[in-house]
């Protein structure tokens, strides 16, 4: 707490510090809080990673028996849920946090405090799934958590049900106060058509979460009801349906594919026109493509259930709209090797994980096509073949996408560089590795190994086993290439080499700013006349049209000081978002065990943070609010300055 | 033709493989990626009747048209990293600012659009071609799903089998496939799919439901399948044997198994095991009031494996291990060291341990001997 605290009318005070241990209980700075996905999704990064270490332990050679099938159906379950739920889906909230303000040229999301209560109930729900550990056994569903196996007790779902339930929350009201951020509170001349396709794809992605959220809630609702309180909804023995469960989860889960693939090639499509130092090709191709994607992606989803319990009508008619989803997506590739064709391309690290991107992501998109050849989809559902495709999509493209992410504007966020020679070593490590462990599951699915089981059976014979080998051993160059990037993370922070403010000379607002980026993000609110606003600023056109330095200062249309007085509002920190987001804890345990006292308690705990969070007065003074200017002395935003 | 279709024992080698380390390959073994698959016995890439081969001619012209797609994708990505690298003596200057090309952007959404297209012809015909009925006469099996077994009923012979499904060659079978049904079993049943990938492709099973799927074998041989759909604790544990005999062959095997289990005589060591098998003592539950080995009367199905004449089977315990009278020894010692069950949870799903004592083992091992039609 600060000490320069003015006394304002209201039933509690209001937290100051912006600096310390409480600075980051309390933030809502959308950076700050971007940060904390970042090092929070860091952490189940490696816990997921720890577990599939354990299934390609188990799997190195038929039949062993390392894990029991308890342990094993456990690991793989939590592997799915982790890598989705709290790694690929809040790494890109993390992005979205830190970038999607200063790259429309805002100075915080439209709901500060609604941000900070998204990350808090990310963390804890995040560490309320993986206390199932410790109690009783963690959910052994799968992560798609099929009924009727979901509703029976043993397979421990109600953790699932009410976990991923509190996880939907936070990205929920993440995916409010991004649209509406995007929507309202971009600088003055920012257009759509001017915006920056990581905008694009983010507002596209949040448009995803909010309408294919409430879908897996009312299912997640129905399951836990079904396995905790004993309705019927799923129960075939009592006239429950277990497929409308199938398509429900779809109908979320695959709009969710998207959810996780968009961000990233959002970001992609930000690193190759500066690597390549040309505009993005097509620009208003690629951001088309990203919206019909978002359209189309909720018309896919039954692609899942090609052998599920479904008429040749339906199988049909989702062969055909996943066929056509294929179209869009290789306009985007198709797009970006044309960004960088003609270019002059450095192959920094955010670049060259970006070109794997680019090539992995490829060969994804093309085992997905194969997949809507129905007839054949039935000898590749559910093998280690359709294992290999989505960690061709999720992890050669949303993770390498969003690895080139943390490389390109580790120096926006902290004013230093990673180091290239490290950089270097992780990307072609990843490279190495990921192609090693995911390879050969193309053919060991062929060959006919299914997925979720705990035991490679010697009768798939000497070749699957082989394979199975390969990709053990491609885990273990994965783990010493992730210790490479955590080394070059952690002594690049420490130490790395002074960035300067335009490392990469970028195209983009949030190179405006200094790096690292002021608490209040741009002195002067910018703007905007051309897409590629900061690129603009630094290059103009000669005669011939050839893109030529603008003099330093030479810059016409901009000369914004004067400006300099304007009042600069910040959004306070606040303790209610975590305040409040505690109460899940007990509301969550009480829905899993059916407790009602702990119910109870949770959710009086959660309407008692509502209102302390309503009634909590405004540091520094509301514009309703006739304050005198003495306030902005105290305001910190002028401590920031 | 490979040689294992016609193996006589397909899992000969799969009991004593099991849980057991094998020595690390080492990287000689390399060398056997370049070697053929002829011990993959789940080849989905190796079909052996119709229903599996119309699906892998289907997917062949798809892949090949992707072979070539990656090419072009990665031989372009190459080549611009290549061609477009900044060289040491470049002047700084900033290459041609090109923001895109209309007739690009054309060419690159159509192409692949008619490509689909075409590709989505034949992709629909198929569908419908593979769930449709058999145009000729076929055989009608049910397969039942259980955790974590498949059953087999022949309703036009009144035949009850279990893990291995016994057809006869050339002819298609239509399977008629639900999972289990609480009205006669602790489980409750959840979703498992039939997938014997030789002979075709795989087709979940819904508990109250009824899907269908049709398969054939064009040569004798037992091809060997798995559950695809995660059902639980021992889903790695319920596989699938196709047993494919010529008609002849398949006709005796009929006749076997309408005839009921023989009694073994008085006094003998299988006629104690019988009367264990009927009533253990001691409050455990007899095998009799889960298995049935059909004697007289009508016959029914049970909440385990049919029994009456287990040892015409080659493989038990969800197709998993050999049926030999070691095996069957270690099982009914100590099921979940075998195949883990959950006969000790609220389920109550599985093979219990019976705790056994050495005199009981002998005399139930020497009687489920004897059902033994040959």
């Amino acid at each position: 707490m600060s000490s320069t605290e003015v006394e304002h009318k209201g039933y509690s005070g209001r937290p100051r510090a912006q600096s310390g241990f409480t600075a980051w209980l309390t933030t809502t700075d959308h950076k700050k809080i971007g940060i904390m996905y970042f090092f929070t999704v860091l952490v189940f990064f490696f816990l997921g990673g720890a577990e599939s270490g354990l299934i390609r332990a188990q799997l190195a050679q038929a039949e062993q028996s390392l894990l029991t099938e308890e342990i094993y159906n456990q690991v793989f379950t939590m592997h799915g849920i982790t890598m989705v739920f709290l790694v690929v889906m809040p790494l890109s909230a993390a992005f979205f946090n830190y970038l999607i303000p200063l790259m429309i040229g805002a100075r915080d999301v439209a709901f500060p405090r609604l941000n900070a209560f998204s990350y808090w109930v990310y963390l804890f729900g995040g560490i309320f799934l993986y206390t199932s550990f410790f109690l009783g056994g963690a959910p052994n569903g799968s992560w798609v958590g099929y009924a009727p196996l979901s509703l029976d007790s043993v397979s421990n779902m109600a953790y699932y049900a009410v976990g991923l339930q509190i996880l939907g929350v936070s990205s929920l009201a993440a995916a409010v106060n991004f649209i509406v951020t995007i929507l309202n509170m971009r600088a003055p001349g920012m257009t759509f058509m001017r915006m920056p396709v990581f905008i694009w794809m983010a507002l596209v992605t949040n448009f995803l979460l909010l309408f294919a959220l409430p879908i897996i809630a009312v299912a997640l609702f129905m399951l836990h009801a079904d396995a905790v309180l004993g309705a019927q909804f799923f129960n075939p023995a009592t006239g429950g349906d277990p497929i409308l469960w199938q398509h429900l989860f779809w109908l979320f889960g695959h709009p969710e594919v998207y959810i996780m693939i968009l961000p990233a090639m959002g970001i992609v499509s930000e690193i190759l026109p500066v690597g390549s130092r040309k505009p993005l090709f097509g620009y208003a191709a690629v951001v088309f493509a990203g919206a019909a994607i978002g359209f189309i992606g909720f018309g896919v989803w039954a692609h899942h259930m090609f052998t599920s319990a479904i008429g040749p009508v339906a199988r049909s008619a989702f062969a055909l709209s996943t066929m056509f989803i294929a179209v869009p997506t290789g306009i985007k590739i198709f797009n970006w090797v044309f960004t960088m064709w003609g270019g002059k391309l450095r192959f920094t690290t955010p670049m060259l994980f970006s070109i794997g991107f680019i090539s992995m992501f490829t060969i994804g998109g093309l085992s997905g096509v194969t997949h809507a050849i129905v007839p054949h989809n039935a000898q590749q559902h559910d093998t280690y073949y359709v294992v290999a495709h989505f960690h061709y999509v999720l992890f050669g493209g949303a993770l390498f996408g969003l690895i080139a992410g943390i490389y390109f504007w580790f120096p926006k966020v902290t004013g230093k560089m990673m180091s290239e020679k490290l950089g270097k070593m992780h990307f072609w490590t990843w490279l190495l590795g990921f192609n090693l462990t995911f390879g050969p599951m193309h053919m060991s699915g062929l060959l006919g190994q299914p997925r979720r089981t705990a035991v490679l059976p010697g009768e798939l014979g000497s070749t699957v086993e082989l394979y199975n080998l390969l990709s053990s051993l491609g885990f273990v160059v994965l783990f010493f290439s992730a210790l490479v990037f955590l080394y070059n993370l952690i002594t690049s922070i420490k130490s790395g080499e002074a960035s300067g403010d335009d490392p990469w000379d970028a195209r983009t607002l949030e190179w405006l700013t200094p790096s690292p980026t002021p608490f209040h993000n741009f002195d002067v609110i910018p703007t905007v006349t051309h897409r590629d606003e900061f690129w603009h600023r630094k290059y103009a056109e000669d005669e011939s049209g050839r893109a030529i330095p603008v003099p330093a200062g030479a810059s016409e249309d901009h000369d914004e000081a004067g400006a300099h007085d304007e009042h600069i509002h910040m959004p306070d920190p606040s303790y209610w978002p975590l305040v409040q987001t505690l109460g899940f804890f007990p509301l969550g345990y009480g829905l899993v065990y059916l407790n009602w006292w702990l119910i109870g308690i949770g959710i009086t705990w959660l309407v008692v943070g509502m209102y302390g969070w309503i009634i909590e007065p405004v540091a520094e003074g509301d514009d309703d609010d006739p304050v005198d200017d003495q306030h902005d002395a105290t305001a910190p935003t002028a401590a920031a300055h | 033709m490979r040689e294992h279709a016609t193996r006589p024992i397909g899992g000969s080698a799969a009991a004593s493989r099991r849980r057991r380390l094998r020595l690390p390959l080492g990287i000689a073994s390399i060398a056997v990626l370049l070697a053929a698959c002829g011990d993959a016995e789940q080849n989905a890439l190796d079909p052996a009747g119709p229903f599996a081969q119309a699906p892998h001619d289907l997917i062949i012209p798809v892949a090949a048209i992707a072979l070539f797609v990656f090419i072009l994708v990665q031989g372009l990505i190459i080549y611009s990293v290549i061609k477009f690298r900044t060289r040491p003596d470049d002047d700084g200057s900033l290459p041609a600012q090109v923001h895109g090309n209309t007739r690009l952007e054309i060419f690159w959404t159509v192409i692949p659009a008619v490509i689909l297209a075409v590709i989505a012809v034949p992709t629909v015909q198929g569908i419908f071609d593979i769930m449709d009925e058999p145009d000729e006469d076929f055989l009608t099996v049910e397969v039942i799903g259980h955790r974590w077994w498949f059953e087999y009923y022949y309703p036009d012979f009144d035949i009850y089998t279990a893990n291995e499904i016994v057809i006869p060659v050339g002819t298609p079978v239509r399977l008629e496939m639900t999972a289990a049904d609480p009205a006669r079993s602790p489980d409750q049943g959840v979703l498992h799919s039939f997938w014997i990938p030789r002979l075709a492709g795989k087709q979940d099973m819904v508990p109250g439901q009824t899907t269908f799927l049709n398969i054939q074998a064009d040569e004798p041989g037992r091809f060997l399948g798995q559950c695809a759909e995660y059902c639980g604790l021992s889903h790695a544990n319920m596989r699938a044997r196709a047993v494919a005999m010529d008609q002849a062959d398949f006709d005796t095997w009929v006749e076997q198994q309408m005839t009921p289990a023989a009694v073994p005589d008085e006094g003998t060591l299988a006629a104690q095991g019988r009367e264990l098998y009927h009533d253990l003592g001691d409050n455990r539950p007899a095998c009799a009031s889960c298995h049935q080995v059909w004697e007289d009367g009508s016959r029914g199905p049970n909440v385990g494996p049919d029994l009456t004449h287990l040892f015409s089977r080659q493989e038990f315990v969800g197709a998993i291990r050999d049926l030999d009278e070691e095996n069957l020894r270690a099982w009914l010692l100590d099921p979940n060291s075998v195949k883990p069950m959950q006969y000790d949870t609220p389920n109550q799903i599985g093979m219990p341990n019976l705790d056994l004592t050495d005199e009981e083992l002998d005399a139930l091992v020497a009687y489920l001997m004897t059902l033994d039609p040959s």
